[in-house]
């Protein structure tokens, strides 16, 4: 069992992660945790300066944070994108594919599960944030 | 009809898999219920009243005779016998046990057949005209971009957790035969002044609690912007729709509080980037996709004649029969609603024999219609009489084609965990009351829902009748005057609810009325919207 | 009195606890009195029950009548297939569940 999983060759990121409200309030900080309700593109103009970009998602029913990772890498966002919170195994896929490369789960991950899980769908339909080719692009070249 | 290329295939053996996965996980208790709940409903997994219940896609309703011999099989080897045909053009089995339920997906997958997001808070089963591709008032076959759609929703990863499900509906011409303003997303395939292709975007319709029909959000969205445009819709939702109340989730409640203008002036803001992402598939996929629909090779010089001396097989005929785009062809419908049956269920063996009469008379292709029923799309007219007779020997051949005895009805409390009242009882009490007379009474579009959810689609009947529970016993309530056609509207409730028997009186007293008050040609509906709501609540309760 | 049902992981049937175990049969099920919260939460815990819950009921000489209809349906099976229910040859199944 593991209780944080990161998928980027970095070395991890230290500070740690302030609020949105904080972060706008001419922080200097580098890091920051976006809640579920709050707006990801409020982000986009200091995305250069960032490192760490937390999202929470307080359930895993709530699927904002999904649209707020795709937003962010949409927007060229090159730093750690990380899941926080009721983070589960089946979630890790479409969480990956919308740009997330670091996830830190409430209750421990088995990593197995994960690699199974992760590498169980040789094929999508869509194109995302993880640069996989869709089928219709393998299909046309 | 479409065909899976391996890349199809591999995402649908990956699917069972990974489901076979998850149910070894809930079975070996690593997934609480709570965990495992979702995901077993973006499969379609149900827990109902008597059992697991699973609902099979059947994309847009289409699908051959090898697909319908498997649903058969399915439901001799896993259900009890038979199978119930849904107003989402699928199919669902009552009586499933949750460790089958790999075995039966690997069945399905055989034959390019899943129950992949059937249920669950993502993008469902898109439906369609069940005429698709056959109708000669369509401007194209509508299907290719139901698929096209089916694909890029398909484990779409930002829209899994929806706050709500979400339903799509395609349809390609003027007359609305797929309920499609009553959808989230409702579209119809239109071309320009230009002669280009594209969309009407309606936004924001739907049933349940809080019924809406959708306003038009895009008069024409060119086809090259389909799926970008779908996507932003999508994003604006899953961002603001709301999740703090299960009833208030839908996107048609954010539609209703921030108003038409203002969801699509973020829609088309949204859009404006999502298109500079690249996610639309080039035409060719769309020519890939078109080319599976291409129109059979009808044979030439068929003539349009019909032998219509036999009585039962004329009546048949002006009730099942539509008119087929193709000379010498006809659409037949094959109703699911025998007088005083269970709308909506077939038995193994009658699904076996719709499968082989596809096969021999409709060029090996059928479809569900959202009304339960199934049609065979092209059929000889030659071979329209043969047809009508093995149908009739196997009780498919019940002329009620959009009569009152052709009523769409939920399970109800006899198998759905949710509902608060049987429906179907109330069905086959309606169906045998009103048999004699359905022919002089015409169309007459009558909706059962047996709770709030509408299944049954209540809102959208000419007549709708909503089971509620009151203090521990059924109660029935009466609507009148919704449409789920290109005139869409929903009914209004007439007042105070009666008992299983006090609805069916009330149901005769309203088409006493109608029948003693209607001018030549009106429907139900139209004499309805003529003399209005209260001539017929006076009749009803005095 | 208070009775426990819920429904088999594996299958999906319809079961009662009867004190021992889960049985298939209402007639079978005890009164659970006050303990019915702790006995739920101790066998899902142990899978041998699925979304189980407690429900009011009529003691009677045929054995417990669940107080809602929606579970002496699922006692019984859909009242509109007599021949799916539990006991086909039961004749007094459909007055028992209206």
């Amino acid at each position: 069992m593991v209780e944080g999983l990161r998928y980027r060759d970095d070395a991890a990121h230290e500070e740690p992660a302030v609020t949105l409200d904080a972060f706008l309030d001419q922080s200097n900080a580098t890091a920051v945790r976006l809640e579920s309700d709050e707006d990801a593109r409020k982000l986009l103009p200091f995305l250069d300066r960032l490192a760490l970009i937390e999202v929470a998602f307080p359930a895993f029913r709530d699927g904002r944070g999904y649209s707020a990772g795709r937003i962010l890498r949409e927007a060229g966002y090159t730093g750690e994108l990380r899941a926080a919170g009721d983070v589960l195994v089946d979630q890790i896929l479409p969480m990956r594919r919308c740009g997330f490369d670091a996830f830190a789960p409430d209750k421990p991950l088995d990593p197995a599960a994960v690699e199974r899980a992760l590498g169980r769908y040789s094929n999508v339909y869509q194109k995302a944030a993880d640069g996989r080719a869709p089928a219709w692009k393998l299909r046309h070249g | 009809m479409y065909k899976y290329d391996t890349y199809d295939q591999s995402i649908v053996d990956a699917r069972v898999e990974e489901f076979r996965d998850q149910v070894a996980r809930r079975m070996a208790g690593e997934l609480t219920e709570d965990q495992f709940k979702p995901l077993r409903l973006m499969n379609g997994l149900y827990l109902q009243l008597h059992a697991y219940m699973l609902r099979v896609a059947v994309p847009y309703g289409t699908l051959d005779s090898r697909q319908m011999h498997m649903l058969a099989h399915i439901a001799r080897k896993y259900d009890k016998g038979y199978g119930h045909f849904t107003t989402r053009q699928n199919i669902q089995y009552n009586w499933i046990e949750l460790k089958d339920a790999g075995d039966i997906l690997a069945d399905l997958a055989t034959v390019e057949m899943h129950a992949i997001q059937t249920s669950g808070n993502c993008i469902r089963n898109t439906t369609s005209d069940q005429y698709a591709g056959a109708a000669a008032d369509e401007v194209a076959d509508p299907r290719p971009w139901a698929e096209l759609l089916r694909q890029w929703s398909t484990f779409h990863p930002e829209f899994t957790y929806l706050p709500r499900k979400f339903k799509v509906a395609i349809i390609a011409s003027d007359e609305d035969r797929a309920a499609m303003r009553l959808h989230d997303i409702g579209l119809q395939l239109t071309q320009n002044e230009a002669g280009e292709t594209g969309f009407k975007v309606y936004v924001g319709g739907g049933m349940g609690r809080t019924p809406m029909v959708a306003p038009l959000i895009r008069d024409f969205l060119p086809a090259a912007d389909y799926l970008s445009y779908l996507e932003a819709c999508l994003r604006v939702y899953n961002r603001y729709g709301r999740r703090d109340n299960i009833y208030k989730a839908r996107i048609k409640i954010l539609v209703h509080e921030i108003g038409a203008d203002e969801y699509r002036r973020q829609v088309e803001e949204e859009f404006l980037h999502v298109k500079t992402l690249g996610i639309d598939p080039p035409a060719e996929e769309f020519e890939r996709i078109n080319a599976f629909f291409a129109q059979p090779a009808w044979e030439q010089g068929l003539s349009d004649e019909l032998d219509l001396s036999d009585p039962d097989f004329k009546l048949w005929v002006d009730q099942n029969v539509f008119a087929h785009k193709a000379p010498g062809y006809a659409i037949a419908t094959i109703s699911l609603k025998p007088i005083g049956g269970i709308p909506g269920d077939a038995s193994a063996d009658q699904i076996d024999l719709m499968a082989d009469l596809a096969e021999t008379y409709s060029f090996d292709e059928l479809r569900v219609t959202h009304s339960q029923n199934i049609v065979l799309p092209h059929v000889r007219k030659a071979d329209l009489y043969t047809l009508w007779q093995k149908l009739d020997a196997a009780g498919l051949a019940t002329a009620n084609l959009d009569l009152i005895s052709d009523m769409i009805a939920c399970p109800g409390l006899d198998y759905c965990s949710l509902a608060n009242a049987r429906s179907i009882p109330v069905a086959q009490k309606i169906s045998q009351r009103f048999a004699d007379r359905e022919a002089d009474l015409g169309e007459l579009k009558l909706k059962i829902s047996g709770c709030i959810n509408a299944c049954g689609h209540h809102h959208a009947g000419h007549i709708g009748i909503l089971g509620v529970d009151r203090k521990g016993t059924e109660n029935y309530q009466l609507l009148l005057g919704g449409s789920g056609a290109e005139d869409a509207s929903l009914g209004r409730i007439t007042g105070p609810g009666f008992d299983e028997d006090g609805i069916v009186d009330a149901i005769e007293r309203t088409l006493d009325r109608y029948v003693a008050t209607r001018e030549p040609g009106e429907r139900f509906l139209d004499t309805y919207r003529r003399v209005g709501f209260e001539t017929f609540k006076e009749a009803i309760y005095g | 009195m208070k009775i426990a049902t819920g429904n088999d992981l594996a299958t999906g049937d319809v079961v009662w606890w009867d004190g021992e175990g889960w049985s298939r049969h209402v007639e079978e099920a005890v009164d659970v009195g006050d303990h019915g919260a702790a006995l739920i939460a101790r066998e899902d815990a142990a899978r041998r029950v699925n979304a189980a819950y407690v429900i009011d009921a009529e003691a009677t000489p045929q054995g417990p009548r669940p107080a809602h209809i929606k579970d002496r349906i699922r006692a019984r099976g859909p009242t509109v297939r007599a021949d799916l229910n539990i006991a086909p040859a039961d004749t007094a199944a459909g007055s028992w569940v209206i």
